[in-house]
């Protein structure tokens, strides 16, 4: 059918959360805690770890001993799962901000029919960034080297002079600060996008958008530093020794698919239960492209990462895969490869092609392989430099992800039931109501 | 092209939704459409014509997979066999090293194959001489072909169909 044809689409619809799917989020609230609850009580209990792992322990948990690092507690995979989620969350949220932002500035219209999505993602930032801040400040020391004991203290016996040497960027004052900084400037942009699209729901005309284009834009180049220096102080810092100057990309490579995958999983579902009836079949294809292309970066990212360090192979930055390889017994091995099957190879495979990119099942699992397989991905990033051998996959770890998995959704829904759920009064909606790519 | 003297019927109108619209008129009273030509790329055009969708996908896969072949034998070939290279310290034939060439080439000979691919099915090339109706499609009107041997209906059937779809100016080309 021409674009002509296009049967007019009712643009009002206003989204319900529905008590039975509160009551669905609840219960699978209640299984998370109670496996993060079961599980503690087996860490508690000395389960759940290898104690042989640690003959076979790479080059990295020698050294940590040598620094006479604290001693293993079990809380410490809790607090490592805590930052895993958090990392990975809050990451998924602001992409909603940084897709807003990046389609206001290239002026699409496209996407105006489903802007409200993405718009609502960035209301589940507050808590990540709660968890991430009380950790930081009162368990820092059991996330990160450089936080360690008199680790710059030259008279210290732990005192590193590598570390110490990174005293001007990581020190827990500046660390604090730039937390802070990061979650402020992001959630208050995001609030002034929001109430601006809202009010535009009532009043139309383009000087809504007009602002929406400038603050979204101010948003850009806030990100483009913060996204890379986040990623260096959630992520990369822990490995303090270690550092890749393709982190920050890489890690907003793997934060993008995923919030991609999130927007595009909330889509389908959304229509499948009888909203977003003006979303068609080009959207999902965008949708889809968007998935299969983002999910290449992210390889190429990841690739390119560990090529430069394999190839130069100075022990220095080799030891980052080791511990991933063969160290600490081995157990980061799996998650890694798992990784690169759920991130490249299925969703590279599945949305090849045209039709698949146009069918709301195979978007669906795409997207699941997409957001579980960047699970593994923080997941690898994070614990090895955290809990190294005393890691593992387990209850705990399937708590977490079902308590912060249930939360998210719970915050995105309430927050789109917060407006109609299509702007109605967006400049660009009749351009995207007509969205027809054939 | 290879059709030679084939009778067209040629329709020229003004205006990218009207000829759109005449599309869809002339096709469901039943005429076969040849092509239709303009100046620009019509959203819903080749859906209207109901051209079969296009198989350049399948043909970008398949150039895709010969590249990276390509590139895996080369490597092969001339890093690990012909001459083997340990290069910092890695096995000779280690692949981690050949992705870069994998990569590139897959994505060369997918490129170049589809950009041949598409000026062969276009019939496009230094010597070849296009067809075209009406010179003014390159400019600022839009033109539908409709073969003459292709359709039952008789010449004064189609050409009244045409003009009551629209068009400015029907006139018949002999190819």
């Amino acid at each position: 059918m021409g674009a002509h044809h296009h049967e007019v689409v009712s643009v009002e619809e206003q989204f319900e959360f529905t008590a039975d799917s509160k009551r669905n989020l609840l219960i699978g609230m209640g299984i998370g805690a109670a496996l993060v609850l079961v599980g503690a009580y087996i860490l508690s209990q000395g389960g759940g770890h290898d104690h042989d792992a640690h003959a076979a322990a790479g080059h990295a948990a020698e050294h940590a001993h040598e620094h006479g690092a604290h001693a293993y507690h079990w809380t410490k995979r809790i607090i490592a799962n805590l930052w895993v989620n958090s990392v990975y969350f809050a990451g998924i949220s602001i992409i909603g901000m940084f897709f807003l932002s990046y389609n206001n500035l290239a002026q699409a219209g496209w996407s105006a029919v489903f802007r409200r999505i993405p718009e609502a993602m960035p209301s589940f930032l507050p808590i990540p960034a709660i968890i991430i801040l009380v950790l930081a400040v009162f368990f820092g020391d059991q996330l990160f080297h450089w936080m360690h004991e008199g680790i710059m203290d030259p008279q210290s016996p732990n005192y590193d002079a590598v570390i110490a040497g990174k005293q001007g960027f990581l020190n827990k004052p500046f660390f604090i600060i730039r937390l802070v900084l990061y979650f402020s400037l992001w959630y208050g942009l995001w609030r002034v996008l929001r109430s601006l699209s809202i009010q535009e729901d009532e009043i139309g005309g383009t000087d809504n958008y007009e602002k929406a284009i400038k603050y979204g834009t101010a948003f850009l180049v806030v990100f483009a530093v913060t996204s890379s220096t986040s990623a260096w102080d959630f992520v990369m810092s822990i490995d303090t020794h270690w550092f890749s100057t393709m982190f920050g990309w890489y890690t907003l490579a793997s934060w993008h698919v995923a919030g991609l995958a999130t927007m595009t999983l909330t889509i389908v579902t959304l229509k499948e239960r009888g909203y977003l009836k003006a979303v068609n079949e080009s959207h999902l294809h965008d949708l889809g492209k968007f998935c299969f292309a983002f999910t290449i970066f992210w390889t190429y990212v990841w690739f390119a990462q560990f090529l430069l360090i394999y190839y130069a192979n100075l022990p220095e930055e080799a030891i980052y895969y080791r511990e991933r390889f063969t160290g600490y017994g081995g157990i980061y091995k799996a998650p890694f490869f798992i990784n690169i099957l759920l991130n490249f190879v299925i969703p590279f495979l599945v949305l090849m092609t045209r039709d698949s990119k146009r069918t709301p099942l195979i978007l669906k699992i795409a997207c699941w392989s997409i957001l579980a397989g960047h699970y593994f991905d923080f997941y690898t990033n994070i614990m090895p430099g955290t809990v190294g051998e005393n890691g593992g996959f387990g209850a705990v770890e399937f708590g977490f992800i079902l308590l912060f998995t249930c939360a998210f959704i719970w915050t995105i829904s309430n927050q789109l039931t917060k407006a109609n759920l299509i702007p109605r009064n967006h400049p660009m909606l009749e351009e995207s109501l007509h969205h027809d790519i054939a | 092209m290879t059709d030679t003297n084939k009778k067209f019927l040629v329709g020229i109108y003004d205006d990218d939704d009207v000829i759109l619209d005449a599309v869809s008129k002339v096709k469901n009273a039943g005429v076969k459409i040849y092509e239709v030509y303009s100046p620009f790329a019509i959203h819903g055009m080749d859906t209207a014509i109901g051209h079969p969708r296009t198989r350049i996908g399948i043909a970008a896969f398949c150039f895709g997979v010969t590249g990276f072949l390509c590139a895996l034998t080369l490597t092969t070939w001339t890093m690990g066999i012909d001459w083997p290279m340990v290069i910092g310290g890695k096995d000779p034939i280690s692949l981690p090293n050949y992705v870069p060439a994998m990569f590139e080439l897959t994505v060369l000979f997918t490129a170049f194959g589809m950009t041949f691919t598409f000026f062969l099915s276009n019939g496009l090339g230094p010597t070849v001489k296009p067809l075209l109706f009406d010179p003014r499609c390159t400019d600022n009107k839009f033109v539908m072909a409709v073969d003459l041997s292709k359709n039952k209906m008789s010449e004064i059937e189609i050409t009244s169909l045409i003009k009551a779809s629209g068009a400015e100016e029907v006139s018949i080309k002999q190819i």
